[in-house]
Parts: structure tokens; sequence; C-alpha cells
């Protein structure tokens, strides 16, 4: 299984199980030794903010999973640099494991994978 | 060509569930081939065989077993999408101990490895979320 997988993530880290089901599948593909990006984008940046304290709402904190990802052998996650800005949130809000990804070079990275999923 | 197919919406929160049927449907006149459905997050959904709405409303649920079992499509409901809403089957049901069971006959259970290796084997993965 050569192909490259981009899944693209794009909802608020606590919105259902939305942000959760995403880096699960995320993590199986990588599991499968499929080489796997993950790339968040609109409401989806949301989910690497430090500092979250999701315990308030009953629900697991997505941090630990994505400081796990790199075990898995995805060493970095896309950040959408537009997508910050419209939030107007600033890189140094984010867990130190993203690669930012400016400008038109969404399009050209994804054009890169063989297969995206979007979540 | 061969198509999989991803539905990531129920039928009663919004299109997606009914514009994936329609397209399996389409693509399946149109002579191409479904290798598989795959049913996640609130897709989960479609599969469970207590939905029963008023006679005028069509049943979306029912509409895609019937299609599955026309076609003998490969039907696979993510195991912990499922469990997570309530969406087992007999042996799950069993398992967990629960006081019943509801996956439409014609669907499995599985794991997302199914989603992931639809996407890299199909021709085309069409997902369909709300």
């Amino acid at each position: 299984m050569s192909q490259t997988l981009c899944i693209i993530s794009t909802q608020a880290p606590y919105r259902g199980q939305f942000a959760k089901e995403a880096l699960d599948a995320a993590l199986v593909s990588a599991t499968y030794d499929i080489p796997t990006s993950l790339l968040l984008m609109g409401d989806g940046v949301y989910q690497i903010l430090d500092g979250q304290s999701p315990e308030q709402l009953g629900r697991k904190n997505l941090s630990s999973m994505f400081q796990s990802l790199e075990l898995y052998g995805i060493e970095t996650v896309y950040v959408d640099g537009e997508s910050l800005e419209e939030r107007n949130l600033d890189p140094e809000q984010l867990l130190p494991l993203y690669t930012l990804l400016e400008g038109d070079a969404v399009a050209s990275f994804l054009a890169q994978h063989d297969k995206v999923l979007s979540f | 060509m061969k198509y999989a197919l991803a539905v990531y919406g129920a039928a009663s929160t919004g299109q997606s569930s009914l514009t994936a049927l329609s397209f399996a449907r389409a693509l399946l006149v149109s002579g191409h081939e479904v290798m598989r459905v795959f049913f996640y997050q609130e897709g989960v959904h479609n599969a469970t065989s207590l939905t029963s709405p008023p006679q005028d409303e069509q049943n979306l649920p029912e509409q895609w077993q019937r299609l599955i079992a026309e076609h003998d499509i490969d039907a696979v409901v993510c195991i912990a999408a499922a469990l997570r809403r309530g969406v087992v089957s007999v042996d799950e049901a069993e398992r967990y101990e629960l006081s019943a069971s509801n996956l439409r006959e014609g669907y499995e259970l599985s794991g997302l490895g199914q989603l992931l290796e639809a996407a890299v084997e199909a021709d085309r993965l069409v997902t369909f979320g709300d």
C-alpha cells in the first residue's frame, strides 16, 4: 500500500465525535502503513490549541491523542494558516506539533496525495 | 470503475444519506461497481433496523438495505462508531450484555481499516457528510 492519504479534519474539537473519529481514522491509516498526513482546516484548527480543559464537558482531552500521533509515524500535523487568521489565532497558541501551510500551499499539499478523506 | 462510498450522515440529520443512496443507484445503473459502502460517524444510524417513520415518509435505512441486498454490496459499519451510538449486532449485544440488538441484516460491523482499504483499493472513494 504505497498510496498516500491525507485526512482533513474540519470540525471543532468537542463538537460531537467528529474530531475524535477523524483522528481515529488517521491513526488506523498509519497503523496500516499507509503514508498519512493530517491536515486541520476550518474550525478543525481549534483541535490543536494548547491549554484545553474539556474535562468540564466530561470529555477526554484531544491533546494526548495529538501527542501520540508521532508514535504511529505521523510526525507533524499540518495546519491551514488562513483558517488560523480567520479565527484570529496565533500559531504560538498551538501545541508545538504543527507545520503551517500558508497561502496557496494547501492546494499543492493536497495535490501531493493520492487520496483525501475529509471529515 | 470501481467505487467505494463513505457515508457520514444519518438519514434524519441532513441530505447526505439520501444523496449517497441516489449516487449508489446511479453508479449501478451506469454499470459501475460499488465495492463497498462504509458507514461512519452519524452514518451508522443508517444501519439500524428500528426506524419506522410515518407511512408517507421514506425509510432510508430500509432502502439502503434493499439496495445492498439486491446488488450484494459489501456494507460495513464502523464498529466503534456504531457501539458508541447504539447500533449493535447480536454478537456485540451479547458481548456487552445489552438488552437488544438492531443491526440490519446484510451489514457487517468492522473496523476503520475497511474504510482505508477501500480508499486505497477503489478507483474512487466518494464521501457523503453533512
